[in-house]
C-alpha cells in the first residue's frame, strides 16, 4: 500500500517496506509511526539514523543481533540491548526501526 | 541443545554476471542467525569475490562488495581463500579488500578474517565439514 507524505505519494511493498531507498525523507518515518500509534523521540531517531548509515556502509540492513552489538559499541551498553531496543521500537527493532529508516526488511530476520 | 554442525558456503564465480555470489552471501547473513560453525570458501574465479575497489557500473548489478564488511559483525569470521586460485589469476592477498571481525575469547581484538590456504588444506577443511553449500 502506497503512503502519502506531505502530499507525495511513495510505494511500498506487500509488508509496509519503501520500494525505493532513495526515495526516503524523514517525512516517511513521521507518517509510519503515526500509523503504528508510536511517538518518534529524539532516541527513536538515533536508532532510525544509525540504521541509515549502516546500509550506507555495508549494503545492508543489520539483523536485530547485529543491530543490538553495533549500537552497544557505537551508543554503550545502555543502549545496546534488547530491552531499550524493544522498548522503543515494540514491533521488533530490526523490522520496525529499518521500516521507518526506508530500508529493506533485515537480512537475515528470519 | 542440537549439535553445532559446520557448514562451509564454497564460492567458484565471479562476482557479477550472474546472482550466486550475491546469493551465497544472502543465505551466509540469514543462516548466520542459526548458530553453526560457519566457514567461507573462495575458490576458482571465487575469489575475485573478495578483490577490493570492485566497480560494476558496467554490469546491471550493484556493487555488493561492501557486504562483506558486515560478516563480522554476524560472527562470520572463517574466510578460506585458496593460494593457487590467487596465484593463477596474478592476484595477491594485499590486492583483497581487508576483511576483519572482533574475538570476543580475546578483548575483542581485530583480526583478520581471511586466511589463505593451499589446495590440499582447502580439501582437507572440506572434508571436515558436515555440510557444504556450492555456489
Amino acid at each position: 500500500m502506497p503512503i502519502e507524505v506531505d502530499g507525495k505519494t511513495f510505494e511500498t511493498d506487500e509488508e509496509g517496506y519503501l520500494a525505493n531507498l532513495n526515495d526516503w525523507v524523514p517525512g516517511v518515518a513521521d507518517v509510519m509511526s503515526k500509523e503504528d500509534d508510536l511517538e518518534l523521540t529524539d532516541e527513536h531517531w538515533d536508532i532510525i539514523n544509525f540504521l541509515r548509515e549502516y546500509y550506507e556502509e555495508y549494503q545492508i540492513a543489520p539483523a536485530v543481533r547485529v543491530l543490538t552489538k553495533a549500537v552497544g559499541k557505537r551508543m554503550g551498553k545502555d543502549k545496546g540491548n534488547s530491552k531499550y531496543l524493544y522498548g522503543l521500537f515494540p514491533y521488533g527493532p530490526g523490522k520496525q526501526a529499518c521500516r521507518y529508516a526506508g530500508l529493506p526488511k533485515p537480512t537475515g530476520c528470519v | 541443545m542440537s549439535k553445532i554442525k559446520k557448514f562451509m558456503y564454497v564460492n567458484r564465480r565471479a562476482p557479477y554476471g550472474t546472482v550466486y555470489a550475491l546469493e551465497s552471501l544472502e543465505v551466509v547473513l540469514i543462516g548466520a542467525a542459526f548458530d553453526q560453525d560457519v566457514s567461507l570458501a573462495f575458490i576458482g574465479d571465487g575469489v575475485y569475490q573478495l578483490k577490493s575497489d570492485q566497480d560494476s557500473s558496467d554490469s546491471d548489478q550493484k556493487n555488493f562488495s561492501p557486504i562483506y564488511q558486515a560478516l563480522g559483525d554476524y560472527d562470520v569470521s572463517k574466510l578460506y581463500v585458496e593460494k593457487e586460485s590467487l596465484e593463477e589469476r596474478g592476484l595477491t592477498l594485499e590486492e583483497l579488500m581487508p576483511l576483519t571481525y572482533e574475538d570476543e575469547d580475546d578483548d575483542w581484538a581485530e583480526k583478520d578474517s581471511i586466511r589463505v590456504v593451499s589446495r590440499d588444506e582447502m580439501a582437507e577443511l572440506m572434508d571436515q565439514q558436515d555440510v557444504l553449500f556450492n555456489f
